[in-house]
């Protein structure tokens, strides 16, 4: 009976896992999380419904993973910036025109559209009061000011056409730090840094009344906003492509800081979702209906707790399945127990998003990877608790169970497991409520379920989207816990609760 | 029957026995007495072959302990221990059974009502948990435990120390008949020279640190003492009685 529920219920998890990574007759594409980048990604689902595909977006936290999902196919195009392209992902190639540009993405089976039409290139900004009081107008004028406190966002801090190279190009004197770049404004506009940098079309920069100041010396390179996709995607649906090379010249630098400033600030102080806006966008520009109405609050928290489910349940599954035998080994044989305790120790140290990110190098990004970490880290409060368990058991009925000459598996099934059992679930308990807050740092790799919001939410300083995916994963969390108490409730022996 | 022979076991440099020989026939009930630490405990444990002997030999039914397959020694053997040994997450009467499906055995469906029976254990508390039982009621059950398989042996180590004196004085004449009645060999653990006296009159052997001091029944360990230490054990046990009696009346 027991058995045939958890066959049950693990076919459930597999039907659900398949169909959310079954995507072979619909097309994917990507965009970056950021607000403008978000924007050009749900236009481009429009445009690509417009041509008869079923589209779906996929959002990735920076430019090299969004770049290394368009070459290995797990998506088909998404919004890339030409300097992006020539200074950081083919830096290397030294490319310096268009044409050398696109002759390098041919050689990669990669394609661009002509240009969107605006040039969202870095700038540096500072308050205007600063900028008067101390006679601020173009970068190099940083240097006279060394005690200015300069903080950038973290990728602009390590990409080779970001501050190193400024610094270098400018000799600025001037000490800098990494910053999440929608919390910058923030600190600009609370004093706590004076310099940050800034996109061009970002719409803070009106609404804050900044000053940016010129790159005389021409450090940055042009930004011109394209569409990236596989060159195998014009083989195939040659209408999808036609459909992208509608943005080509369709958005001006004025027009895109106005779409991104009703997605990041909203008039009258109402936010629109950017899918919102780009549907009204390719509404205007190329006359179609918006093909996809944003989902409703509760569809989307209902998709991200459905993937969020699939993401602990599999790991936790997982975890169990080989933890609890692990922990019966080592309790055993003391031989092994010292290394595999030891073992799962380490695992557990090292930093949930280090390991993501040292995962993603041999299994790329997604829920895969995800679950794969999480059942890392979930080994060691089960494998500790039920080696625990094991070994905690009095000597009186240790050797009592010996007396009676039990010995192999049915000691183990009669007599230690059931009395481990308190301590195995609470190690499982453990294990499932780290997992639940873990599972969020998922969204870092594309992964679901709700750390998606709370990662897109803090990248575009939205609080309300933090909240949907923060307020859902407490829950989910005490809602585990709950479970659990249940479970060791029905599970474990009303004797062992009157002698505990 | 159990051998032991020139039976020597340390703990550490500590010896717990030293050279202990010593018979105990098929159908006889001994009981092992001495001071704490005198090593009765150790000598039980190793006739079923829980520990084994650093050097002599002990030996069940003519064959040494460590040539016996444990689980078949372990099925000749009951066993029960002070605290009763129950396992707190099964009811008295899994508890009893565990033995048969230790070893795979099919129980007759009457033999727990018949140990019921034998041990005084009423029957209507078997699917009560060890937690809901009283300290004589416990022993009951593992009394129950120990002889669910039919045993030839029977080792019982201090099993009713843990009692208070009524429900100690009622199980102490209930093992009486029950040793009577089953005609086991039984080898039992005590520090009480009373209980020593009236379950096993006739073989009481008494130890002192790890050595054999005297073995006999109790009229010969009062009328001709071996050493001092045998007088001195006796008189302080009745001594104390006498004490206790005269606290009492006082």
């Amino acid at each position: 009976m027991m058995r045939r529920v958890l066959l049950t219920g693990v076919a459930c998890v597999l039907a659900v896992f398949a169909a959310m990574t079954d995507a072979q007759d619909r097309i994917v594409v990507g965009s970056k999380s950021f607000t403008e980048s978000a924007i050009l990604g749900h236009m481009l689902v429009s445009l690509a419904g417009d041509a008869g595909a079923d589209a779906e977006l996929k959002t990735f936290p920076g430019s090299s993973v969004a770049f290394a999902a368009l070459r290995s196919g797990d998506i088909v195009a998404y919004p890339e910036y030409t300097g992006t392209l020539t200074r950081e992902l083919l830096s290397e190639r030294g490319l310096r025109t268009d044409d050398e540009l696109r002759t390098a993405l041919a050689e990669m089976g990669l394609a661009m559209t002509g240009p969107i039409g605006f040039n969202n290139t870095y700038a540096i900004g500072v308050r205007r009061d600063d900028a008067a009081t101390l006679g601020l107008r173009t970068i190099g004028d940083l240097a006279a000011h060394p005690s200015l406190r300069l903080a950038f966002s973290n990728e602009f801090m390590n990409r080779g056409d970001g501050w190193p190279g400024l610094r270098d190009h400018y000799s600025l004197p001037n000490p800098a730090r990494g910053i999440e770049h929608a919390l910058a404004y923030r600190a600009l506009a609370e004093r706590q840094i004076d310099a940050t940098d800034l996109y061009s079309t970002d719409a803070q920069i009106a609404a804050m009344d900044l000053a940016v100041l010129e790159d005389d010396l021409g450090y940055f390179p042009r930004y011109d906003a394209v569409i990236l996709y596989r060159a195998d995607l014009a083989d195939r649906l040659p209408d999808v492509v036609a459909s992208f090379e509608r943005m080509a010249g369709a958005i001006d630098a004025d027009a895109m800081r106005s779409l991104n400033e009703r997605a990041e600030l909203g008039r009258n102080g109402d936010r629109e979702a950017p899918q919102a806006v780009a549907a009204d966008a390719v509404g205007r520009l190329f006359g179609l209906r918006a093909a996809a109405s944003q989902a409703g609050v509760v569809q989307r928290v209902v998709r991200r707790t459905v993937e969020h489910v699939v993401l602990v349940g599999l790991s936790m599954a997982v975890a169990i399945a080989a933890a609890v035998p692990l922990g019966i080994v080592a309790a055993r044989s003391r031989a092994f127990a010292g290394p595999v305790l030891g073992a799962a120790g380490v695992l557990q140290t090292i930093p949930a998003i280090a390991l993501l990110v040292v995962l993603i190098g041999p299994l790329g990004i997604g829920a895969p990877t995800a679950i794969v970490a999480l059942i890392l880290y979930s080994l060691l409060p089960i494998v500790r608790n039920t080696h625990a368990g094991l070994t905690g058991i009095p000597g009186d009925l240790a050797e009592s169970a010996d007396a009676i000459g039990l010995t192999g598996f049915d000691r183990l099934r009669l007599v230690e497991l059931p009395m481990a059992l308190p301590t195995v679930l609470a190690g499982i308990k453990t294990a499932a409520v780290i997992n639940v807050g873990t599972a969020t740092l998922g969204g870092f790799i594309s992964a679901g379920g709700y750390g998606q919001p709370i990662f897109t939410g803090i990248t575009r300083n939205n609080f309300n989207l933090i909240l949907e995916g923060a307020l859902p994963a407490a829950a989910m969390a005490i809602a585990v816990q709950g479970l659990f108490d249940l479970i060791d409730r029905f599970a474990v022996s009303r004797g062992l609760r009157l002698s505990r | 029957m159990i051998e032991l022979a020139r039976v020597t076991k340390r703990f550490g440099s500590a010896a717990a026995v030293r050279g202990v020989d010593a018979v105990f026939d098929r159908g006889t009930v001994t009981a092992l007495i001495g001071p704490s630490g005198c090593g009765k405990s150790t000598l039980l444990r190793m006739m079923l072959g829980l520990i084994l002997p650093d050097e002599g030999t002990v030996s069940v039914e003519g064959r040494p302990v460590d040539r016996w397959d444990a689980t078949s020694l372990r099925a000749r053997c009951g066993y029960a221990i002070q605290s009763g040994g129950l396992f707190p997450h099964l009811t008295a009467r899994q508890n009893a059974e565990l033995p048969a499906k230790a070893h795979g055995r099919a129980l007759d469906p009457s033999r727990i009502e018949e140990l019921c029976e034998l041990t005084r254990f009423e029957p209507s508390l078997l699917s009560r948990l060890p937690g809901e039982l009283s300290g004589g009621q416990r022993q009951r059950v593992a009394l129950m435990r120990a002889l669910v398989l039919d045993p030839e042996v029977l080792l019982l180590d201090e099993p009713l120390g843990a009692l208070d004196p009524l429900v100690r004085a009622e199980l102490q004449r209930d093992l009486r008949g029950l040793f009577e009645a089953l005609g086991k060999t039984v080898v039992m653990v005590t520090h009480d020279l009373a209980e020593a006296a009236y379950l096993a009159p006739q073989s009481i052997a008494l130890l002192r640190d790890g050595k054999l001091e005297q073995r006999g029944s109790f009229a010969s360990l009062q009328g001709s003492p071996a050493s001092g230490f045998v007088r001195e054990f006796l008189d302080a046990q009745t001594e104390r009685a006498r004490v206790l009696v005269a606290g009492g009346s006082a």
